[in-house]
Protein backbone atom coordinates (compact mmCIF):
# COMPACT_ATOMS: atom_id res chain seq x y z
CA UNK A 1 0.00 0.00 0.00
CA UNK A 2 1.21 3.50 -0.82
CA UNK A 3 -0.14 6.56 0.97
CA UNK A 4 -0.34 9.85 -0.90
CA UNK A 5 -1.58 13.17 0.44
CA UNK A 6 -4.13 15.29 -1.41
CA UNK A 7 -1.71 18.20 -1.84
CA UNK A 8 0.84 15.99 -3.63
CA UNK A 9 -1.86 14.44 -5.79
CA UNK A 10 -2.86 17.99 -6.73
CA UNK A 11 0.73 18.76 -7.71
CA UNK A 12 0.97 15.65 -9.88
CA UNK A 13 -2.35 16.47 -11.53
CA UNK A 14 -1.22 20.05 -12.22
CA UNK A 15 2.00 18.74 -13.75
CA UNK A 16 0.06 16.33 -15.96
CA UNK A 17 -2.37 19.03 -17.10
CA UNK A 18 0.44 21.52 -17.75
CA UNK A 19 2.42 19.09 -19.91
CA UNK A 20 -0.64 17.72 -21.76
CA UNK A 21 -0.75 16.41 -24.49
CA UNK A 22 2.75 15.23 -23.57
CA UNK A 23 3.53 12.79 -20.81
CA UNK A 24 4.81 14.34 -17.60
CA UNK A 25 7.14 12.55 -15.19
CA UNK A 26 8.76 12.96 -11.81
CA UNK A 27 10.17 11.25 -8.73
CA UNK A 28 8.34 10.10 -5.60
CA UNK A 29 10.26 10.74 -2.39
CA UNK A 30 9.18 9.30 0.92
CA UNK A 31 9.48 6.52 3.42
CA UNK A 32 9.56 2.82 2.66
CA UNK A 33 8.40 0.71 5.60
CA UNK A 34 8.29 -2.69 3.93
CA UNK A 35 4.71 -3.41 2.94
CA UNK A 36 3.67 0.23 3.32
CA UNK A 37 5.08 3.36 1.80
CA UNK A 38 4.29 7.03 2.19
CA UNK A 39 4.97 9.69 -0.41
CA UNK A 40 6.27 12.81 1.34
CA UNK A 41 7.54 14.86 -1.57
CA UNK A 42 7.88 15.05 -5.34
CA UNK A 43 10.61 16.03 -7.75
CA UNK A 44 8.92 17.08 -11.00
CA UNK A 45 11.26 16.33 -13.89
CA UNK A 46 11.48 17.17 -17.57
CA UNK A 47 10.41 14.42 -19.96
CA UNK A 48 13.55 13.94 -22.05
CA UNK A 49 11.80 12.17 -24.95
CA UNK A 50 11.87 14.88 -27.63
CA UNK A 51 10.92 12.48 -30.42
CA UNK A 52 7.60 11.17 -29.05
CA UNK A 53 6.72 12.90 -25.75
CA UNK A 54 3.00 12.29 -26.28
CA UNK A 55 3.33 8.57 -25.64
CA UNK A 56 6.78 8.13 -24.09
CA UNK A 57 8.73 9.54 -21.18
CA UNK A 58 12.36 9.27 -20.22
CA UNK A 59 14.31 10.28 -17.11
CA UNK A 60 18.09 10.44 -17.41
CA UNK A 61 20.46 8.78 -14.92
CA UNK A 62 21.61 12.30 -13.96
CA UNK A 63 18.04 13.17 -12.94
CA UNK A 64 17.77 9.87 -11.05
CA UNK A 65 20.92 10.80 -9.10
CA UNK A 66 19.50 14.28 -8.49
CA UNK A 67 16.27 12.82 -7.09
CA UNK A 68 18.25 10.40 -4.89
CA UNK A 69 20.33 13.29 -3.57
CA UNK A 70 17.23 15.31 -2.78
CA UNK A 71 15.70 12.34 -0.95
CA UNK A 72 18.87 11.76 1.08
CA UNK A 73 19.06 15.45 2.05
CA UNK A 74 15.60 15.14 3.60
CA UNK A 75 16.29 11.80 5.26
CA UNK A 76 13.85 10.07 2.89
CA UNK A 77 14.14 7.44 0.15
CA UNK A 78 13.56 7.63 -3.58
CA UNK A 79 10.59 5.25 -3.60
CA UNK A 80 9.34 5.51 -7.15
CA UNK A 81 8.17 7.50 -10.12
CA UNK A 82 5.03 9.10 -11.46
CA UNK A 83 3.99 9.71 -15.03
CA UNK A 84 0.86 10.64 -16.94
CA UNK A 85 -0.90 8.76 -19.71
CA UNK A 86 -2.49 11.43 -21.92
CA UNK A 87 -5.87 10.20 -23.19
CA UNK A 88 -4.99 6.67 -22.14
CA UNK A 89 -5.88 4.51 -19.10
CA UNK A 90 -3.84 4.59 -15.87
CA UNK A 91 -2.46 1.12 -16.30
CA UNK A 92 1.06 0.16 -17.36
CA UNK A 93 1.69 -0.52 -21.01
CA UNK A 94 3.91 -3.32 -22.31
CA UNK A 95 6.51 -0.62 -22.93
CA UNK A 96 6.23 0.42 -19.26
CA UNK A 97 6.79 -3.17 -18.15
CA UNK A 98 9.77 -3.76 -20.40
CA UNK A 99 11.49 -0.66 -19.01
CA UNK A 100 10.53 -0.99 -15.35
CA UNK A 101 12.70 -1.58 -12.34
CA UNK A 102 11.55 -3.76 -9.46
CA UNK A 103 10.92 -2.30 -6.00
CA UNK A 104 9.98 1.19 -7.21
CA UNK A 105 6.35 2.29 -7.08
CA UNK A 106 5.09 3.52 -10.45
CA UNK A 107 2.18 5.91 -10.09
CA UNK A 108 0.33 6.40 -13.38
CA UNK A 109 -2.58 8.75 -13.94
CA UNK A 110 -4.74 9.41 -16.92
CA UNK A 111 -5.03 12.94 -18.33
CA UNK A 112 -8.15 13.09 -20.48
CA UNK A 113 -8.38 16.13 -22.75
CA UNK A 114 -6.10 18.06 -20.41
CA UNK A 115 -7.88 17.05 -17.21
CA UNK A 116 -6.29 14.63 -14.73
CA UNK A 117 -8.43 11.64 -13.87
CA UNK A 118 -7.87 8.13 -12.49
CA UNK A 119 -4.62 7.50 -10.58
CA UNK A 120 -3.22 4.02 -9.86
CA UNK A 121 0.07 2.62 -8.59
CA UNK A 122 1.98 -0.42 -9.81
CA UNK A 123 5.05 -2.47 -8.91
CA UNK A 124 6.97 -4.87 -11.13
CA UNK A 125 7.11 -8.53 -10.11
CA UNK A 126 10.48 -10.07 -9.24
CA UNK A 127 10.43 -12.12 -12.45
CA UNK A 128 9.66 -9.03 -14.59
CA UNK A 129 6.67 -10.86 -16.11
CA UNK A 130 3.99 -8.45 -14.92
CA UNK A 131 3.03 -5.56 -12.72
CA UNK A 132 1.04 -5.94 -9.52
CA UNK A 133 -1.30 -3.14 -8.61
CA UNK A 134 -0.40 -1.42 -5.35
CA UNK A 135 -3.32 0.07 -3.43
CA UNK A 136 -3.20 3.82 -3.02
CA UNK A 137 -4.49 5.22 0.24
CA UNK A 138 -5.49 8.81 -0.38
CA UNK A 139 -4.96 10.86 2.76
CA UNK A 140 -5.88 14.44 3.52
CA UNK A 141 -2.50 15.41 4.95
CA UNK A 142 0.93 13.85 4.93
CA UNK A 143 2.31 12.75 8.31
CA UNK A 144 5.76 14.09 9.23
CA UNK B 1 41.93 -5.60 -9.02
CA UNK B 2 39.87 -4.95 -5.92
CA UNK B 3 36.87 -2.83 -6.93
CA UNK B 4 33.59 -1.79 -5.38
CA UNK B 5 30.22 -2.15 -7.15
CA UNK B 6 27.47 0.18 -5.94
CA UNK B 7 24.02 -1.44 -6.06
CA UNK B 8 21.02 0.82 -6.77
CA UNK B 9 18.18 0.74 -4.24
CA UNK B 10 15.71 -1.27 -6.39
CA UNK B 11 18.22 -4.11 -6.79
CA UNK B 12 19.51 -4.35 -3.22
CA UNK B 13 16.77 -6.83 -2.34
CA UNK B 14 18.57 -9.31 -4.65
CA UNK B 15 22.01 -8.64 -3.09
CA UNK B 16 21.43 -9.29 0.60
CA UNK B 17 20.22 -5.67 0.92
CA UNK B 18 23.77 -4.45 0.56
CA UNK B 19 24.61 -1.01 -0.84
CA UNK B 20 27.90 -2.16 -2.32
CA UNK B 21 29.82 -5.32 -3.09
CA UNK B 22 33.61 -5.62 -3.09
CA UNK B 23 35.03 -7.97 -5.66
CA UNK B 24 38.02 -8.71 -7.87
CA UNK B 25 37.84 -7.89 -11.58
CA UNK B 26 40.03 -6.60 -14.42
CA UNK B 27 37.19 -5.23 -16.57
CA UNK B 28 33.61 -4.03 -16.15
CA UNK B 29 32.38 -7.21 -17.86
CA UNK B 30 34.25 -9.32 -15.32
CA UNK B 31 32.91 -7.28 -12.44
CA UNK B 32 29.29 -7.61 -13.59
CA UNK B 33 29.77 -11.30 -14.32
CA UNK B 34 31.19 -11.87 -10.85
CA UNK B 35 28.33 -9.85 -9.34
CA UNK B 36 25.62 -11.81 -11.15
CA UNK B 37 27.20 -15.17 -10.38
CA UNK B 38 27.25 -14.21 -6.71
CA UNK B 39 23.68 -12.88 -6.82
CA UNK B 40 21.87 -14.73 -9.59
CA UNK B 41 18.59 -12.84 -9.33
CA UNK B 42 20.30 -9.62 -10.41
CA UNK B 43 20.90 -11.02 -13.88
CA UNK B 44 17.39 -10.70 -15.28
CA UNK B 45 17.18 -7.09 -14.17
CA UNK B 46 20.55 -6.07 -15.63
CA UNK B 47 20.58 -8.11 -18.85
CA UNK B 48 17.95 -8.73 -21.51
CA UNK B 49 17.31 -12.22 -22.89
CA UNK B 50 19.91 -11.68 -25.64
CA UNK B 51 22.61 -11.16 -23.00
CA UNK B 52 23.01 -7.41 -23.48
CA UNK B 53 22.89 -4.86 -20.71
CA UNK B 54 19.37 -3.44 -20.64
CA UNK B 55 19.05 0.00 -22.22
CA UNK B 56 17.96 1.59 -18.93
CA UNK B 57 20.92 0.18 -16.99
CA UNK B 58 23.75 2.71 -16.88
CA UNK B 59 27.19 1.75 -15.65
CA UNK B 60 29.78 4.26 -14.48
CA UNK B 61 33.40 3.67 -13.54
CA UNK B 62 34.07 6.32 -10.93
CA UNK B 63 32.17 9.19 -12.62
CA UNK B 64 32.55 8.10 -16.25
CA UNK B 65 29.74 6.46 -18.22
CA UNK B 66 31.21 3.29 -19.75
CA UNK B 67 29.40 4.10 -23.03
CA UNK B 68 32.05 6.82 -23.48
CA UNK B 69 34.89 4.54 -22.41
CA UNK B 70 35.33 1.01 -23.77
CA UNK B 71 31.85 -0.08 -22.69
CA UNK B 72 31.97 -3.43 -20.86
CA UNK B 73 35.57 -3.94 -21.96
CA UNK B 74 36.58 -0.90 -19.88
CA UNK B 75 39.65 -1.81 -17.81
CA UNK B 76 39.53 -1.36 -14.04
CA UNK B 77 42.14 -0.09 -11.64
CA UNK B 78 42.60 -1.07 -8.03
CA UNK B 79 40.09 0.86 -5.90
CA UNK B 80 37.72 1.82 -8.76
CA UNK B 81 34.06 2.28 -7.95
CA UNK B 82 31.51 0.93 -10.41
CA UNK B 83 28.04 2.42 -10.08
CA UNK B 84 24.90 0.92 -11.57
CA UNK B 85 22.51 3.83 -12.10
CA UNK B 86 18.94 3.47 -13.36
CA UNK B 87 17.36 5.55 -16.04
CA UNK B 88 13.58 5.51 -16.12
CA UNK B 89 11.34 5.18 -19.13
CA UNK B 90 7.80 4.25 -20.06
CA UNK B 91 4.72 5.40 -21.87
CA UNK B 92 1.40 4.41 -23.34
CA UNK B 93 1.02 1.68 -25.96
Amino acid sequence: MIRVGEALIGKMHEHGARDYPNECCGALLGKDEGANRTVLGLVPLVNQRDDSPQNRFSITPEDVLLAEKEARAKGWDLIGWYHSHPDSPARPSEFDREHAWPWYSYIIFQVEKGEAREMRSWRLDDDRAKYEEENIEFISSVPR
Amino acid sequence: MGVKVMIPTPLRQYAEKRESIDLEAKTVAEALSSLTSQFGELKRHLYSDDGRLRSFVNVYVNDEDIRYLQKEKTALQQGDTISIVPSIAGGTE
